[in-house]
């Protein structure tokens, strides 16, 4: 190191070297998400252009945009909004479910709010898989809810392998999610807003709705996102819970790149709900700032 | 006479079972007045304030406005706005959304909603910025429109948290005078709740003094600054030199260093009493000569001489169980004391309080 006055050159040097620095220590994350995740991503996005020959390899040349254009298919489409709609309903009742629950915890004391914390993130320790297992032995025609039903003198129901089983599991893998951001939003309220807006002659409902719910759109907006874009691309709950006739987009996915051996059309239909994801991120962003 | 704006009966807070807030308060606000809670952080005052707003039932007593009862009225159907310390604007709304807030909650009709807050921006100055966020706003501005949230909704009584806080000095001050003048103006009643014994003295009509949950003294403010009752008002307000002594007369006492002294009338007939003195009511003379024989006097030497530009600060010792505080002023005909210097101080009977424990 030079001991003496600082010049403009040295002062820049220095900043130099401070953001080289910083570069090295993203290092390891960069270098982990490129080789895991950008360079498949190409690799999928090159494949989805790419052809397949008679024999149902695939090919890469002749290079087209037949994949994308099934993508306007009749059957995909009603795929697509069974899964959209699905993805909607799911991120509707778990922000419905959470809002309350998520509210009822900042408002707690400190050491209540630890522990409730802590319940939220219990169902992560056990596996997502063996936890969605679980809900067969429930939700199937010997299971605890037909046999409630039985005792009440209904007739047994069988919910499992239909679109409401896969409801129940994506709502019940996916609540911790919404919980965790709304929370965070509300623990952050000040809450002399809310004694102000209550002051200036608003009644509970009115506060909550003019300041408390507005101020936690930030947590609204992170929760829903957290829940529709992998609602939207399940896979392991609608292949365990959900039935034969309701195809969904993840399982969907799956079938073209094994079953069916049509990497090109797979690569396209993901990069189509990734598309379709990116828009339905960016509007909810809009909506979620505008109301800031 | 009118009914009072606010009235305070028996009023206790505890949180929890230990945590005494409020202490039986009993207190009564005249309409129209400029009241003032002063005391240090923890005394009660915020607390009280919150009840009259109704964020805080009161754990027993009572609490009525205009003559009316509150009991557990929530905040939006008592007659009076708050301005926070924090000023809690909405971050969401602009100005002028924030402004209307009160009367839209009231269900105004529109058009009486545009020119009541279109006049109540005009009166402090920010009709101009009426579109701005408040963070867009300095302080000082975030300061006006919260006491123009307020105001637009013509409360029976405007409560203030603290108000001036979080404003540097100069702004502080101004605001003061606003204050002041827009209370006189609008003829609410004001409750000021703080911690700052200047605001209060220099703003109030009459002032509250609390310590630990109870109010001390009530008063104007030439009554609080110049007749503290109690040890503790004495020291909050101001500088004090508190001189113990022991009786020996009617009239007298003999403080610590054994000089006979004259005190104010109202004393106990014997035993020890405690004597409050303003450091602008002594005097420093160089010689004894030189001091009038009606006035009480002692041999001191200064310690020390602290210069704060218009005034000096002396510590004297004079033998007592700390040095005297004097205060002189910085001007031509005053002489200026080094320190070691012996000199005499001096003051007269009627300047000094007796004040309790």
């Amino acid at each position: 190191m030079t001991q003496g006055p600082v010049t403009p050159e040295l002062e820049r040097a220095a900043e130099k070297a401070e953001s080289r620095r910083g570069l090295l220590i993203g290092l390891p994350a960069y270098a982990y998400l490129i080789l895991f995740f950008a360079i498949p991503l190409v690799l999928v996005f090159v494949y989805s252009f790419a052809s397949r020959s008679s024999t149902g390899l695939t090919v890469l040349e002749d290079w087209n945009l037949d994949s994308y254009r099934r993508l306007a298919d009749p059957l995909v489409i009603e795929i697509f909004v069974r899964s959209f709609l699905l993805a909607l309903i799911t991120t509707a009742i778990c922000l419905l479910v959470s809002y309350p629950f998520a509210y009822y915890i900042a408002t707690r004391g400190p050491s209540m709010r630890n522990i409730l914390l802590v319940l939220v993130m219990i169902p992560f320790w056990s596996n997502f898989l063996v936890r969605t297992y679980a809900w067969r032995v429930i939700l199937g025609s010997d299971g605890i809810a037909s046999q409630i039903s039985q005792v009440f003198g209904g007739e047994p129901v069988r919910v499992l392998f239909t679109s409401t089983a896969v409801l129940i599991g994506l709502v019940y893998g996916f609540l911790p999610f919404m919980v965790l951001p709304l929370y965070a939003a509300l623990e952050r309220l000040d809450w002399n807003l809310v004694e102000a807006a209550r002051d200036l002659y608003a009644s509970g409902w009115a506060a909550f709705r003019k300041v408390t719910f507005p101020l936690s759109m930030p947590g609204v907006v992170a929760g829903s996102i957290l829940v529709f874009i992998p609602s939207l691309g399940a896979y392991v709950t609608p292949a365990i819970l959900g039935g034969a006739r309701d195809v969904l987009l993840g399982d969907y996915i799956v079938s073209q790149f094994l079953a069916a051996r049509n990497w090109p059309f797979g690569s396209a239909l993901s990069f189509g709900v990734m598309f379709v994801m990116l828009l339905a991120t960016i509007f909810y962003f809009r909506v979620g700032a505008k109301s800031l | 006479m009118a009914t009072p704006a606010v009235e305070l009966v028996g009023v206790t807070k505890r949180f929890g079972d230990d945590v005494v807030a409020v202490d039986t308060l009993d207190l009564t606000i005249e309409d129209g007045e400029f009241f003032s809670l002063l005391g240090p952080s923890g005394c009660g005052k915020t607390t009280t304030l919150r009840m009259i707003a109704g964020f805080e039932y009161p754990t027993e007593g009572s609490v009525r406005i205009h003559g009316v009862e509150m009991g557990l009225k929530p905040p939006n159907e008592r007659p009076v706005n708050t301005v926070f310390q924090s000023y809690a604007l909405f971050p969401h709304m602009t100005v002028f959304e924030n402004v209307a807030f009160g009367l839209e909650m009231q269900k105004v009709a529109n058009a009486d909603v545009e020119t009541r807050v279109r006049r109540v921006l005009d009166q402090v100055q920010l009709a101009q910025r009426a579109d701005a966020r408040p963070s867009q706003l300095s302080g000082g501005m975030q300061q006006r429109v919260a006491l123009a949230r307020a105001l637009v909704n013509e409360p029976e009584v405007l409560l203030l948290d603290e108000p001036l806080g979080a404003l540097d000095l100069k702004l502080r001050q101004n605001m003061q005078y606003e204050l002041k003048d827009l209370q006189t103006r609008v003829g609410i009643t004001f409750v000021y709740v703080t911690h700052d014994q200047e605001e209060a003295l220099t703003m109030s009509d009459r002032i509250g003094v609390m310590s630990a949950g109870k109010l001390l003294q009530v008063g104007d403010s030439h009554e609080i600054y110049e007749s503290p009752t109690s040890r503790f008002v004495a020291d909050f307000i101001g500088e004090i030199n508190l001189l113990e002594g022991e009786v020996t007369a009617p009239g007298a006492a003999r403080l610590a260093n054994g000089s006979e002294v004259g005190i104010p009338p109202g004393h106990p007939s014997a035993g020890r009493v405690t004597l409050a003195l303003r450091p602008e009511r002594l005097v420093l003379h160089q010689v004894a000569g030189a001091v009038p024989d009606d006035r009480n006097q002692m041999r001191a030497r200064i310690v020390r001489r602290t210069y704060y530009g218009d005034v000096y600060f002396y510590d004297v010792e004079a033998g007592l169980s700390a040095p005297l505080e004097v205060k002189e002023e910085n001007r031509p005909d005053v002489v200026t004391h080094a320190v070691g210097d012996e000199v005499i101080v001096s003051w007269s009977t009627d300047s000094a309080n007796l004040v309790s424990d």
